[in-house]
């Protein structure tokens, strides 16, 4: 068992998208699920749809939250307060940019290590350079 | 009289009618310095609470207001659904058992919306949001009951003051939520939040003209 992963995305193909490409970097090691949109699948978040997806890929080791807007927090703190009425396993919700984030967590997951090491890596997302800058 | 269960009951079937009367309106204030879809969620959120209103019938209020809140926050996507949801469950657990509300009960009622609120979107006033209306409505309905009026009294003063707020809002730049993203282009738009806000506490008083005493 390793650290599950949940992507949260006001939109679901976001989400998906998200979850396929760490999906990748975690070569079926760890478990991944998107939590997109509104509940009848407009733009917004789900409290059901996050509720959902941490139930599914939660064990144990705990899960990482990663999420794309600031406005998704109360719905998935609402999913992590109902999640953790019945179960003792650790959640913890990222501040770290959603694409970076996940894809970071993934492999960190993917090698066994523990939530706190997982969510220590997904936050070195904000400090991943895109553009290399030329020397000068 | 006291806010009975069946006051309950009408006050929400109401507040779901004015909402889907205002839907455009609030969507269009949303529009403005938000996701455009306020009117819309809350339309949907009530009219789906609206429709359970039928099995309520006998519910004591607080579990009335309970269901209220769990419909909101499993059929609301944005982020009025975790706040009024968060908002009618801590109302739901404050009047737990209770078949009837008088002034302290609502002030009771009052406290714990506006704290779940704060709660949740982790705000205060003076941020743009429905505590710009909700808080001053909190006050007048302290003064209200500490000057022992009646509850159509206390309820009109409410919702008075929380129509006040809502003025307020549009001078004030937004720190919180989507419009928080547009920055100094928050200043001189209504926050539409405030306003349903607002619309909840004036349906509320409509509902008890020439009833509540």
């Amino acid at each position: 068992m390793t650290v599950g992963l949940v992507i949260v995305s006001h939109s679901a193909r976001l989400a998906e998208g998200v979850a396929e490409l760490a999906g990748q970097m975690a070569q079926g090691l760890v478990s991944i699920a998107s939590a997109g949109g509104a509940p009848d699948g407009s733009l917004g978040t789900s409290f059901e749809k996050v509720l959902a997806a941490l139930r599914q890929v939660t064990g144990p080791d705990g899960a990482l939250i990663l999420l794309d807007l600031g406005s998704a927090v109360m719905a998935t703190e609402m999913a992590v307060e109902a999640f953790a009425a019945d179960h003792d396993y650790p959640v913890v919700i990222s501040a770290a940019p959603l694409v970076e984030g996940a894809v970071l967590a993934a492999v960190e997951a993917s090698v066994g290590s523990s939530l706190q090491e997982v969510a220590e890596a997904a936050e070195h997302g904000s400090e991943l350079p895109k553009l290399h800058k030329e020397d000068s | 009289m006291p806010i009975t269960t069946e006051d309950t009951l009408r006050w929400l079937k109401q507040y779901a009618q004015v909402l889907h009367e205002q839907r455009d309106y609030l969507t269009q204030l949303d529009s403005a310095i938000g996701d455009a879809d306020h009117g819309f969620n809350m339309d949907r959120g009530f009219k789906a609470v609206s429709e359970k209103l039928a099995g309520m019938a006998g519910m004591d209020i607080g579990s009335i207001l309970k269901t209220v809140g769990t419909t909101l926050v499993s059929t609301v996507g944005g982020a009025s659904g975790p706040l009024y949801g968060t908002a009618f469950l801590r109302a739901g657990v404050a009047t737990s058992g209770k078949q009837e509300l008088y002034a302290a009960d609502v002030v009771n009622l009052l406290t714990v919306f506006v704290e779940g609120i704060k709660a949740r979107g982790k705000a205060q006033t003076g941020e743009k949001t429905m505590l710009d209306a909700l808080v001053p409505a909190l006050e007048a309905a302290k003064m209200a009951e500490a000057k022992k009026l009646d509850l159509a009294q206390l309820l009109r003063l409410s919702s008075a003051a929380a129509e006040e707020g809502v003025k307020q809002t549009i001078p004030m730049l937004a720190t919180k939520g989507r419009a928080s993203y547009l920055g100094e282009r928050s200043i001189g738009h209504q926050d539409p939040g405030a306003t349903s806000s607002w619309l909840l506490l004036k349906t509320l008083a409509d509902t008890g003209e020439g009833v509540f005493s």
